[in-house]
């Protein structure tokens, strides 16, 4: 039998492979010099993630191996989410090599690298196969970082928690995916799509199959996502783990999250739902888990005393919001989501490295430490008061206008289509619960800044942290104020991701 | 030949086995078995409907997950023993530092 090889166009896929090399590089490099100084690799970490973003922009868009492999508009996007997510959590772990990791620091930022090795295959796949490796890469490593202070037991038991319910996700996942295989007769997006909308395929005529597939979905990847009711991993692993892997899980992993989301839900199984599921069922239940993901994101975190804690709840709100870009199933959603996604990037890696640079110097994560700090860090305080009310979505910084078009895009389908009013509910859920959400940010600035004491601590401003702090400043600033250039960039997400507009 | 059915029923009782297995026991080592299991129970239902429709993807793809799997098994049990050593208990509930 002639059997021909596929056309290895290796160019695409040049970041990923120069990505996945450099990881081994660190890895090799800490281990042949001496240990005299942790920081060079964490600086060679942080100049390979540099060099990958400009071999991204070399690579341009273009399809590899057979057409599993895509760069387009919306990998591009999401790649340098993942990109500037690991470049910030690696510049805010700096302090945990003076003490907390003397050992094994190229394993350390070596499986951050490869975990953005797995994020970026999963955002450029457009294929079940490699989508499911893309996202077991994403994870696997971020296991063992979780847990990576193996002398200390909240880091280890935070580990365990994330890989029992990683692996466990992956597994709904997985049958999820098998079925959706079986029913559609291929593992291609793109042929499901054509498939479910020409042939009789079994997919109408099998019964619950088709159900149980899509629940699967929505349960393995709301795992993920920390959605309701799949979310209580999420403050215990980011209570537990170092504090910068807590912030590459929030953003990476979250963006990873929902860029496997978009394709198989929206890019794979869109026709689905018009021909089969109504679309507003399949709306109204991802719209239920937004809300929940809003409501009990939001009411948790107010009660909360740990700031790790508290920003996740927070993090939870967040992919409440998120998702109400998702359920709009329309154009101006999609790009809405991405854009939240990217401001999201900045306040929320700024906000993690403030923390991170705080527990550093005084080992402490409680709230009530960050009394008075306003008076000895003004920088910090600063920052982390935009980061909030960024989160928060108050005006003109990032967050307002993410916030902005993601409401706008749900609003915009509730007028469009007459079975689709239930997305005003949606909204009003949204627009309430960023009352709550203003209180929590605001106790925080309100304990840093509005008290007689003086803190005891003092931050140093010169260190590799700050300057991370400062990058996330300036983007929670620039994109508040000219918001444009990564709008139009935006803008080609949807047609991308083959979202149809009925 | 057996019908597809079988195959599917099959997989189903199998994936229901290992979820019951994750919720129920308290043991960690058992709850990543489960999870193993339903892994399996995924690759039955890829193998089935390969062979059914034809077509060899089905099979690829459970190679990779049986890699992946793998991959999965080293670092679970790695992390098992190292809480081991630090607690000296694999019952799940006996980790509660951090409020579940």
């Amino acid at each position: 039998m002639e059997f021909q090889l596929p056309d290895f166009d290796l160019r695409v896929m040049m970041p990923e492979i120069f990505l996945f090399l450099w990881a081994l590089v660190v890895i090799t490099f800490d281990l042949s010099t001496k240990r005299r100084s942790g920081a060079a690799v964490a600086y060679l970490a942080m100049f390979g993630l540099v060099i990958t973003g400009i071999l991204l922009a070399v690579a341009g868009t273009g399809a590899g191996f057979g057409a599993m492999f895509f760069n387009d508009a919306a990998s591009i996007f999401f790649k340098v989410i993942f990109l500037g997510a690991a470049f910030m959590a690696i510049g805010s772990s700096f302090g945990l090599l003076r003490q907390k990791i003397q050992h094994h620091r190229g394993e350390f930022f070596g499986l951050i690298l490869l975990s953005t090795v797995g994020m970026m295959f999963l955002a450029s796949s457009n294929e079940l196969l490699s989508l499911y490796i893309g996202l077991e890469l994403t994870t696997i490593p971020l296991f063992v970082c979780a847990a990576f202070f193996k002398d200390n037991r909240l880091s280890v038991e935070a580990g365990i928690k994330y890989l029992i319910i990683g692996a466990f996700s992956s597994a709904l996942l997985l049958y999820g995916l098998s079925l959706l295989y079986g029913l559609s007769g291929t593992t291609d997006l793109l042929q499901m799509r054509i498939n479910i909308a020409t042939t009789h395929l079994n997919f109408r005529e099998i019964g619950m199959l088709p159900m149980i597939s899509v629940i699967m979905l929505v349960a393995g990847l709301g795992f993920k996502l920390a959605l309701p009711p799949f979310h209580q991993w999420a403050p215990d692993v980011y209570e537990g783990s170092p504090t910068p892997i807590a912030a590459f899980l929030s953003v990476g992993s979250k963006a990873a999250g929902l860029i496997a989301f978009a394709k198989i839900m929206i890019n794979g199984l869109q026709v689905f739902y018009d021909q089969v599921m109504a679309p507003s069922d399949w709306g109204i239940l991802v719209a239920v888990i937004a809300s929940a993901a809003m409501i009990w994101g939001n009411v948790a975190a107010i009660r909360q005393a740990n700031i790790k804690r508290m920003l996740a709840y927070s993090s939870i709100a967040q992919a409440g919001y998120i998702m109400i870009g998702m359920v709009a199933l329309n154009e101006l959603g999609m790009a809405a989501v991405s854009f939240y996604m990217f401001t999201y990037l900045f306040a929320n890696m700024g906000a993690f490295a403030v923390v991170a640079i705080f527990e550093d110097t005084t080992g402490s994560t409680q709230i009530s430490s960050y009394n008075g700090l306003a008076k000895t860090s003004p920088f910090h305080a600063a920052s982390m008061s935009v980061f909030l009310l960024s989160l928060a979505g108050i005006p003109p910084l990032a967050g307002f206008f993410a916030k902005y078009y993601v409401f706008a895009s749900a609003i915009k389908m509730a007028g469009a289509a007459d079975d689709k009013s239930w997305l005003y509910w949606l909204v009003g859920v949204g627009l309430l619960t960023s009352v709550f959400a203003l209180y929590y940010y605001a106790n925080i600035i309100k304990t840093m800044y509005f008290t007689t004491d003086e803190s005891p601590y003092r931050l140093s401003v010169a260190s590799p942290g700050s300057a991370m702090v400062l990058i996330g400043l300036i983007g929670v600033l620039l994109f508040g104020l000219y918001p444009t250039p990564i709008l139009e960039f935006a803008a080609g997400i949807p047609e991308a991701l083959g979202v149809v507009v009925p | 030949m057996v019908p597809i059915h079988a195959y599917l029923m099959l997989a189903m009782i199998l994936f229901g086995i290992g979820a019951f297995g994750v919720l129920v026991s308290r043991n960690v080592i058992v709850m990543f078995m489960s999870v193993e299991l339903m892994l399996n129970a995924a690759n039955l239902v890829l193998i089935a409907f390969s062979r059914a429709l034809g077509v060899v993807d089905g099979h690829v793809f459970v190679f990779l997950v049986l890699a992946v799997a793998a991959a999965e098994a080293a670092v679970g049990l790695a992390m098992i023993i190292t809480i081991y050593r630090n607690r000296e208990t694999i019952n799940i509930d006996r980790y509660n530092l951090l409020k579940w």
